[in-house]
């Protein structure tokens, strides 16, 4: 269980002890998709610890960091370590990417990128339509813009004004076969999006101070967090490489993580 | 169908947490609907697949969700949105498709739906609805707004022939009847084969029925007819779907597992686009031999 300080925010510590547990996980499970739970890790912690309240609901739009999804429920508590031991396996509840059904924090089945902000979208639409206060949070992957249906979702989300809904988006410059610049760039990402009328933070996505200022800022505008994120951080040898978007971990890479993470 | 659709859904409208998105279809149509629903009735845009994920989770929240398009953008172009946000979660959405088979005719093929129930029958937790006259659409929409599963309506044009009483709705009707081969027909196609049969004498005549909901295996053949197919000279489904993944073809595997005899069978249904002419709905009915004059021919080799 996480330490938190006098103010109940995340510790150092606990960012470290969520990454060696996803590691263990992966690693246990033989697994791979480890780059990218890696950049995300920390915004979720700190959106899952930190952030969400009673009836905000979360929904992970770049399903391949389910890793990180579950490390973080596991951190919270609200799944078991023997559920983890079970990740990828037969008779699991915890496919590689997040299922329909049987998480009551996982609203929707996502892996197929493009499709989380309109879910969060119309959730975010019910919301207002039940007078709630409640709030909605998405996390998408930078590649993921790359899909025309994720536009669809803007539009739709600013001609409602959701101002309910915040978006993140794991900018970590890396895609499955290359990097988001030389595949289709739209760099900097955050300047297309101050094209809607919405609030753009661009902050350091594994700085807990800057993902917990940016999420409770309010403007009431739609907000989008561009987290600058390093694909693989915390790993030396996992950072910023690509191959790290597919590749399970073998046992002397495990321990060599393992070690350099226990030295932080 | 619109105008009967669009009656139904203002009377259901009082439902304070019903919901009726489009894909920026419904002029000269929907304005009732529009103005009785006021915020609940949501222009989403040229923009089907966010239309069909912003329908599964307002539903997933407890709403019931009306999704309406021309039928093709809402079932072929967010399939992906279909299949993974609807059918996955088992989310009771009513996708509404204006124009099922060739019903937008001469428009041409990207806005014909002639696979759109074989396609989403193939999926899980679906449900289907073929209304076959105007007057079918009060029950029609009564009965997918209180189904829990995802729906499928498919509107077409209805074809009742001048004075015809059309019989209360159910899911299957018998419109016709002789001591001839037996004929099942879906949805509206039915309706265009009603008046040829009453032509013949009662020793030729088929007996024809129509089906206005699938699959099967949520809407088994009443005894009747199953009494009728086992006596008859011979069935003949006609579709305005193609053969893969089509309700002839469903219906065939049936019979087989039932282990019901049957001396001949048929079967009349759309052709996938390969025509080098376009026209109207009827024209194209006639390039599938899904007409009355290649019905009466189909059932008089029987």
């Amino acid at each position: 269980m996480p330490i938190m300080n006098k103010d109940g925010q995340l510790t150092a510590q606990d960012f470290v002890a969520a990454r060696k547990r996803l590691l263990k996980m992966h690693f246990e499970s033989g697994v791979g998709h480890i780059g990218g739970n890696l950049s995300a890790l920390d915004a979720l912690m700190v959106v899952f610890h930190e952030h969400l309240r009673e009836g905000d609901k979360f929904i992970l739009s770049k399903g391949h960091s389910a890793g990180a999804l579950y490390t973080t429920l596991w951190s919270v508590g609200r799944l078991k370590d023997e559920d983890l031991k079970l990740f990828h396996k037969d008779d699991t509840l915890l496919a590689g990417h997040p299922p329909p059904r049987g998480i009551d924090d996982i609203q929707f089945a996502t892996g197929s990128l493009g499709h989380g902000l309109s879910l969060a979208a119309g959730t975010a639409l019910a919301l207002k339509f039940k007078r709630s206060e409640a709030r909605v949070i998405c996390l998408t992957s930078d590649g993921e813009w790359q899909e025309g249906s994720t536009w669809e979702a803007l539009i739709f989300a600013c001609h409602h004004r959701l101002e309910n809904l915040t978006v993140m988006v794991d900018h970590n410059n890396l895609q499955g076969f290359g990097s988001t610049a030389e595949i289709a760039s739209m760099s900097p990402l955050w300047e297309k999006l101050r094209g809607f009328e919405v609030d753009v933070d661009v902050i350091d996505g594994h700085d807990a101070g800057a993902i917990r200022s940016s999420l409770e800022g309010r403007g009431g505008r739609l907000r989008i967090v561009v987290m600058r994120t390093v694909k693989g951080r915390g790993v030396s040898f996992m950072e910023n490489r690509m191959e790290w978007h597919y590749l399970p971990l073998k046992e002397e890479q495990f321990r060599a993580a393992m070690a350099e993470l226990e030295a932080r | 169908m619109r105008q009967q659709f669009c009656d139904a859904l203002v009377a259901r409208s009082t439902n304070p947490s019903m919901l009726f998105l489009t894909g920026d279809l419904g002029f000269m149509a929907l304005e009732p609907l529009k103005r009785a629903m006021g915020e609940r009735f949501i222009n989403a845009g040229v923009a089907e697949q966010n239309m069909i994920s912003v329908s599964a989770a307002l539903a997933r929240e407890g709403f019931e969700v009306w999704a309406y398009s021309i039928a093709p953008f809402c079932y072929a172009r967010p399939f992906e949105q279909v299949r993974n946000d609807i059918a996955f979660h088992a989310l009771p959405v009513k996708l509404v498709g204006n124009g099922g088979g060739y019903g937008y005719g001469v428009m041409g093929p990207t806005h014909h739906a002639i696979e759109d129930y074989g396609v989403l029958l193939c999926l899980p937790n679906m449900s289907v609805y073929v209304p076959v006259f105007d007057e079918d659409l009060a029950a029609v929409v009564g009965r997918a707004g209180e189904t829990k599963r995802a729906s499928y309506l498919r509107l077409g044009r209805g074809e009742k022939p001048k004075g015809f009483a059309v019989p209360d709705y159910a899911p299957w009707r018998q419109l016709s009847q002789g001591r001839g081969p037996v004929v099942i027909a879906v949805g509206p196609l039915a309706g265009t084969y009603i008046e040829p049969f009453e032509q013949l004498s009662p020793d030729r005549r088929p007996n024809l029925w129509a089906v206005a909901e699938l699959p099967i295996d949520q809407n088994p053949l009443p005894g009747a007819l199953l009494a009728q197919i086992a006596k008859a000279p011979g069935l003949c489904v006609a579709e305005e779907h193609v053969r893969r993944g089509s309700f002839g073809a469903e219906l065939a595997l049936y019979i087989v597992e039932q282990g019901i005899g049957i001396r001949k069978f048929r079967h009349l249904f759309a052709r996938a686009h390969h025509f080098d002419r376009y026209g109207s709905q009827g024209f194209l009915r006639r390039m599938a031999a899904l007409d009355a004059d290649s019905m009466l021919a189909a059932v008089s080799e029987m």
